[in-house]
C-alpha cells in the first residue's frame, strides 16, 4: 500500500515533493482548521498561525444592518493570507446548499466549497441523497467541492462521477471528540481510491486521532472544535500541526504491520543459559 | 384615463410591502432588492442576498423586483467548522 510514496522518498527530501494539492492548489500544512466557537478573534488567529494550517474553513450567516461583524471577519481572514473554504453547514436540502454556495461565492471569492447538506439534527449526518445532487449542480456550475460525506463507497463513487475530485469522510459526528469511530472502513476508502484526495473531517477531538487518520495514508484532517473548545487552544493547534505532520512522515516510512502472536524483537541466539532440548 | 393610470401607478410604488427578511416580518416601501438593501442601512458592507430561496447575485439586486411577502436573505461572512 505504500510502495508508491516509498519511491517518491529520497534522502529526506520527501517534504518538497509530497505535496498536497486539492484541485491542483498546493498547499504547505495537511491540517485544516475551522474558525468557529473560538473563545475571542485574537485566539483564532494565534491558533491558525500556530497550527500551520493551510486552509481554513469559514461560513456566511443572516447579518443585521446594524451588525458589521462580517466585514470584520473577513478582513481578519484575508490577513492571514491562507486559503479560504466557505462551507454550507445548516443546510437541509441541496436547494440550501446550492445557493449557499453561490452566496458564498460572491462573498469570499472563490470557487472552493465545503459541501455539507445535513439529514439529521442529532447526527448531522450527512444527507447523502441531497449531498450529491448539490455536488452535481455545483461542480457543472465551475465550484470545486469538497464533500462532507460517509465512509460508503456507493456514494463516494457517486460524488465523484458527480465531479468532486476530492472526499471528506467524517471521522465521527461533528463535535463529538470521538476520533475515527469506523477506522476499518476508512481504510477500505483509502484503499478504494488511491488517487484521489481523501481528508477526515468530523468528529476530532484529539491529536493523536488527527495522527491515526494520518497513518492511515489519508491526505489531509480537518478538524475545529478541538482545538477552539482545548483549554489552550494555541497550543492545542500547534500540538494538532505537529501531530499531522508526524503522522504523515509516519506513513511514509511505512507502518509495520500488526500481529497476534509475540515475536521477540531481541534476538533469540546467543541467550545466555539457554539449554537446547531441555523445557523450561 | 392617462392620468388615472399614472395616480394607480404611483399609488402602487409607494405602497409598503409586507417582506420578511433574515426570517422576521418588515414592512418595506423598497420595489427592488438594491432599495431594501439601501434602506435597511448596510451601506457598503459586504453582504449576499437570495430571495425566496435563491441567490441573487449583487448585480443583480437592481433588477430584481420586490413584491409582497417574499422573503430575502442578506447574509455575511461568518466563522465556521
Amino acid at each position: 500500500m505504500n510502495i508508491i510514496d516509498r519511491e517518491r522518498m529520497t534522502d529526506g527530501r520527501a517534504d518538497a515533493a509530497d505535496a498536497f494539492a486539492p484541485y491542483g492548489q498546493e498547499v504547505g500544512s495537511r491540517l485544516l482548521l475551522g474558525t468557529a466557537q473560538y473563545p475571542s478573534p485574537e485566539i483564532l488567529g494565534n491558533a491558525v498561525k500556530s497550527s500551520g494550517a493551510g486552509i481554513v474553513t469559514v461560513s456566511l450567516r443572516r447579518e443585521a444592518a446594524q451588525g458589521g461583524g462580517g466585514d470584520r471577519f473577513f478582513e481578519l481572514i484575508r490577513s492571514w493570507g491562507v486559503h479560504v473554504l466557505p462551507n454550507t453547514a445548516g443546510c437541509r436540502t441541496a436547494k440550501e446548499a446550492i445557493n449557499t454556495a453561490l452566496m458564498a461565492r460572491e462573498l469570499f471569492d472563490t470557487r472552493w466549497v465545503k459541501l455539507e447538506v445535513i439529514a439529521n439534527d442529532d447526527t448531522l449526518q450527512p444527507d447523502v441523497f441531497g449531498l450529491v445532487e448539490a455536488a452535481r449542480e455545483l461542480s457543472g456550475q465551475g465550484f470545486e467541492v469538497f464533500p462532507y460525506t460517509t465512509e460508503d463507497l456507493g456514494v463516494a463513487e457517486r460524488l465523484m462521477a458527480a465531479g468532486c475530485d476530492v472526499l471528506m469522510p467524517w471521522g465521527a459526528p461533528i463535535g463529538t471528540a470521538r476520533g475515527l469511530a469506523n477506522p476499518y472502513a476508512l481504510k477500505t476508502m483509502r484503499n478504494y481510491f488511491p488517487g484521489v484526495p481523501l481528508v477526515v473531517d468530523a468528529g476530532i477531538g484529539a491529536p493523536s486521532h488527527a495522527m491515526h487518520a494520518m497513518e492511515l495514508g489519508f491526505d489531509a484532517v480537518l478538524l475545529n472544535t478541538a482545538v477552539a473548545k482545548a483549554d489552550d487552544p494555541v497550543e492545542m493547534a500547534a500540538a494538532f500541526g505537529e501531530a499531522v505532520a508526524a503522522g504523515r512522515k509516519a506513513f511514509l516510512a511505512g507502518l509495520m504491520e500488526p500481529r497476534d502472536m509475540a515475536a521477540p524483537s531481541t534476538p533469540v541466539a546467543g541467550t545466555p543459559f539457554f539449554d537446547l532440548g531441555q523445557k523450561r | 384615463m392617462q392620468q388615472d393610470a399614472r395616480q394607480a401607478e404611483q399609488g402602487t410604488a409607494a405602497a409598503s410591502r409586507g417582506l420578511f427578511v433574515n426570517g422576521e416580518a418588515c414592512a418595506s416601501a423598497a420595489a427592488t432588492l438594491t432599495e431594501l438593501v439601501r434602506e435597511l442601512g448596510y451601506g457598503e458592507r459586504r453582504v449576499a442576498t437570495a430571495v425566496n430561496g435563491q441567490f441573487v447575485a449583487g448585480s443583480e439586486r437592481d433588477a430584481t423586483q420586490l413584491k409582497d411577502g417574499d422573503r430575502v436573505e442578506i447574509v455575511a461572512p461568518r466563522q465556521g467548522g
